[in-house]
């Protein structure tokens, strides 16, 4: 027994002395290394093989894309590309290149690697297609063939005229990979990643962090940070925890019930920014209560939507009016406010439909990727609509599951559902789920069989366009009629938050909820 | 080899552990279905994961193509257990990685942790246990029956929460995430300044448990005649107890150790996420909920064998304890 005690003993010391000498434990980070606080392990450092924001956050600097938003928007700018000519018909881009930008393997950027970039996505004759899949490549699926002119001049051809493709090409799918790197690591390359973006990587240790370091070379102007540390971090608590002991400069995605903490506390910063994030209710206009217009108006007008973004989400999105989020600021329809909470109004439409006391089922997730807080909103949603005379029974599912079972359509399952979409163009989540022609059945997201002809034809005619200004006009006529047919519910445009110490400069958050890290810098 | 081990434990220990090893076999196949089995029929596939709120039955259809998901659940079983006995566990879908390269990097942070965990969690309950039960209906008891009720009682991820608030954010002592410092550190000092928080968490109710089995163990035998027969001799009370007593109570205590074990195993599952610890317990809530099948089949074969050994060392352990149960 007493060896025991000797053994305790011993271990106590052990573990007192490992903490003398280290300490204290969790000093400041090093000056010019930002250590960022990530929700979750990256997927892959592979730009064509990812979906997650959160992977974004670092391929955003490792890689250049030939265009890119430029800062604190959502317009394209030129990036690889210096610029580019349409043809009139809209289906020939040509871009011109940069010259002398290389890899950060070494290898040159030119025409050629823009080729093999997307062939390698949309060819299943690639040699290296079979490094995918690429989930996100019917991005581009547009397009018919590339073809390098010469080393500075590559032409995309379209099989028909796509007005979203630029903005595509900024998204973090159109980011540029260095071949050689593919054809050296074949599968493995999204650990390996090389491009020509600002900072290179360095190194990934499974689960503890993603290094990359500042690229002298860089054609834009090396960054201001020697080096960023990515961190995945999963529990937002710890990561808050992680973020007032010192052990990170800059965290993304804050909890709604900490921005208080930070924002009363001299030593960090806060920052918000809205983005492209529309939060609604899919309403199930084929059968049910809702296939009644009158009735879908009605639970637009009794869902009070500023008690929502105020208590459950403490103020970190805003009220949506329509089914365009603000962050398109062209795009946006300004004159229109949105369904104001009225309940007296909407009992009174339900009434007068003949739905008073009427049962839905409404389906929510657990959680999901921009789904914010999906449980306590649909149980606020659920007692508003109760006010107004409807019975709510809620059907709760993990995202997974809760994908599988909305997104081939809501019938016979459920008369609303919980839904949240970030896109980089106005034109990608009413395209995709607001047309005739994207009911589930022939492929698309619109799961509550909406249908307006006019609407359509307005999204059709805006996809052909390569004007600007007629595309917003466009856009702006469907938002009008959308929110009168109020096939959704619009709840909320979520402002993508982060804090930074105040030892981080020049730090800011893009519209695009992409993390540029070019300008940062932190010198003490 | 065989020869020293077999002098250690005898013949019979030998051909009972051999016996117990062969009859894991079935269970680890029985189980590996099961498994693949519940992740087929559960909504939901690695393609929606992948895809998100982008998964049109027309792109899901062609992940899955890709990923060879599209082949009879069969099929796609057989290949895995080929290429297992191969030593090829496959690729994870979501992690772009070979299956066993991240299993065997989680399971090692795991095995450190629970590991460190059973350790403190013996040495704490049994001495606990002990004390307790010697001085049974003491203040010292009763302090120590209300730290064990509390320990028991407390969600090990609440306390984690706690323990992060009060010793890493607060008082700044210790870090409150991960294994290893970011940059510096990677060292052993750096990875003990890492445990110390998930490990005193994870070990707090399995000490409870061990401590109150102790104790009743312990109050048991103590009551025994041999013991009254060994107090009557004139022993000492030391002797009595250390030697007499606590060893005829370690026998119905360590099968206890071994399925704490176990639990110190699954309990790592809220600690890893709680602390960000890189264990195989996060890995697999995330692997199920990505329906990353292939890392959810692995990690849990990898697991599963782990219970399976663990139970077997305990009950080896009270065999040779207890002679009465030597086969």
């Amino acid at each position: 027994m007493l060896k025991l005690f000797k053994g305790i003993a011993a271990l106590t010391f052990a573990v007192v002395a490992a903490l003398g000498f280290v300490a204290p434990a969790t000093a400041q980070t090093p000056p010019n290394v930002l250590v960022v606080g990530q929700i979750a392990e990256p997927a892959a450092l592979d730009p064509h093989t990812v979906t997650a924001v959160n992977d974004f956050r670092i391929l955003m600097n490792i890689y250049d894309g030939l265009v890119r938003y430029k800062s604190g928007t959502l317009e394209v700018e030129p990036a690889l590309a210096t610029s580019w000519d349409i043809s009139d018909d809209g289906t020939e881009y040509t871009f011109h290149l940069r010259d002398g930008v290389k890899f950060h393997d070494g290898t040159d950027f030119n025409a050629e690697a823009v080729k093999f970039n997307f062939d390698r996505m949309l060819k299943d004759d690639h040699p290296y297609h079979d490094t995918g899949p690429f989930p996100l490549s019917f991005f581009f699926s547009s397009i018919s063939e590339v073809t390098a002119i010469d080393p500075l001049t590559v032409k995309f051809t379209l099989s028909e005229p796509y007005a979203p493709f630029l903005s595509n090409l900024a998204y973090p799918t159109g980011l540029i990979v260095s071949p050689a790197a593919v054809e050296q690591y074949g599968k493995d390359f999204g650990r390996h990643p090389s491009g020509t973006g600002p900072f290179k990587f360095v190194e990934w240790q499974s689960n503890a962090r993603v290094v990359v370091e500042r690229n002298d070379d860089y054609w834009d102007g090396a960054p201001a940070l020697d080096a960023v540390i990515y961190r995945p971090i999963t529990d937002a608590n710890t990561r808050v925890a992680e973020m007032l002991s010192g052990g990170l400069d800059l965290m993304v995605e804050v909890p709604p019930d900490n921005v208080a903490t930070f924002s009363n506390d001299p030593n960090f910063t806060v920052y918000e920014q809205a983005g492209p994030h529309l939060w609604f209710l899919i309403l199930n206009a084929k059968d049910g209560p809702f296939a009644n217009k009158e009735v879908r108006q009605a639970v637009n007008y009794a869902v009070n939507k500023q008690a929502l973004v105020d208590n459950v989400l403490q103020g970190t999105a805003t009220v949506a009016s329509g089914p365009t989020p603000p962050a398109f600021n062209w795009a946006y329809d300004e004159t229109l406010d949105p369904y104001p909470y009225d309940p007296d109004k909407a009992r009174q439409m339900i009434k007068d439909a003949g739905f008073e006391g009427a049962e839905v089922t409404f389906l929510v997730t657990e959680g999901g990727s921009g789904m914010l807080d999906p449980i306590p909103m649909g149980t606020a949603i659920q007692a508003d609509l109760e006010a107004v005379g409807l019975k709510v029974k809620i059907e709760t599912y993990e995202w997974n599951t809760f994908l599988g079972i909305v997104n081939p359509g809501l019938e016979g399952k459920g008369d609303m559902a919980e839904m949240a979409w970030m896109t980089n163009d106005p034109d990608t989540l009413p395209f995709l789920a607001l047309r005739t022609e994207a009911w589930p059945d022939k492929g698309g997201f619109n799961s509550g069989y909406y249908s307006n002809p006019k609407v359509d034809e307005l999204l059709e005619a805006a996809r052909k366009s390569t004007d600007q200004a007629e595309r917003a006009s466009l856009y702006k006529q469907m938002q009008e009629i959308v929110y009168d047919d109020a096939p959704w519910l619009f709840v909320a445009n979520w402002k993508q938050n982060a804090v930074t110490t105040s030892r981080v400069k020049n730090f800011a958050l893009q519209p695009s909820f992409l993390l540029d890290l070019r300008k940062v810098s932190k010198p003490n | 080899m065989f020869g020293s081990l077999t002098r250690i434990i005898g013949p019979d220990m030998l051909a009972y552990i051999l016996r117990r090893l062969i009859a894991a076999i079935p269970v680890l196949i029985g189980l590996s279905i099961i498994v693949f089995l519940i992740m087929a029929l559960i909504p939901g596939d690695p393609a929606t994961a992948i895809l998100g709120a982008f998964a049109t039955p027309e792109n899901v259809a062609r992940i899955n193509q890709q990923l060879g998901l599209d082949k009879p659940l069969w099929d796609q079983y057989f290949i895995w257990v080929t290429n297992m006995l191969q030593g090829d566990f496959g690729r994870s879908y979501i992690l772009n990685r070979p299956v066993l390269d991240e299993i065997l990097e989680r399971f090692s942070a795991t095995l450190i942790l629970a590991g460190t965990s059973l350790v403190v969690c013996s040495i704490l309950g049994l001495l606990a246990g002990i004390v307790s039960a010697v001085r049974q209906f003491t203040w010292v008891d009763r302090v120590v029956t209300f730290f064990v009720l509390i320990g028991i009682s407390m969600p090990s991820f609440f306390l984690g929460l706690l323990m992060i608030i009060v010793f890493a954010v607060q008082w700044r002592l210790l870090p409150p995430s991960g294994m290893f410092a970011v940059y510096g550190g990677g060292d052993l000092p750096d990875l003990i300044r890492h445990l110390i928080l998930p490990a005193a968490t994870l070990s707090v109710v399995a000490t409870g448990v061990i401590a109150r089995l102790t104790r009743a163990a312990m109050l048991e035998v103590l009551r025994q005649d041999y013991v009254r027969t060994a107090r009557a001799k004139g022993l000492d009370e030391r002797t009595v107890i250390y030697k007499h007593a606590f060893k005829a109570a370690l026998v119905s205590v360590v099968p206890v150790i071994g399925i704490q074990a176990g639990f110190v195993l699954g309990g790592a599952v809220y600690i890893e996420t709680v602390f960000q610890w890189p264990g195989i317990g996060a890995m697999l809530v995330k692997a199920i909920s990505t329906r990353d099948i292939l890392l959810v089949q692995g990690g849990v074969l990898v697991v599963a064998a782990a219970y399976v050994f663990f139970n077997l060392i305990a009950d080896v352990a009270q065999a040779l304890l207890d002679p009465r149960l030597k086969t």
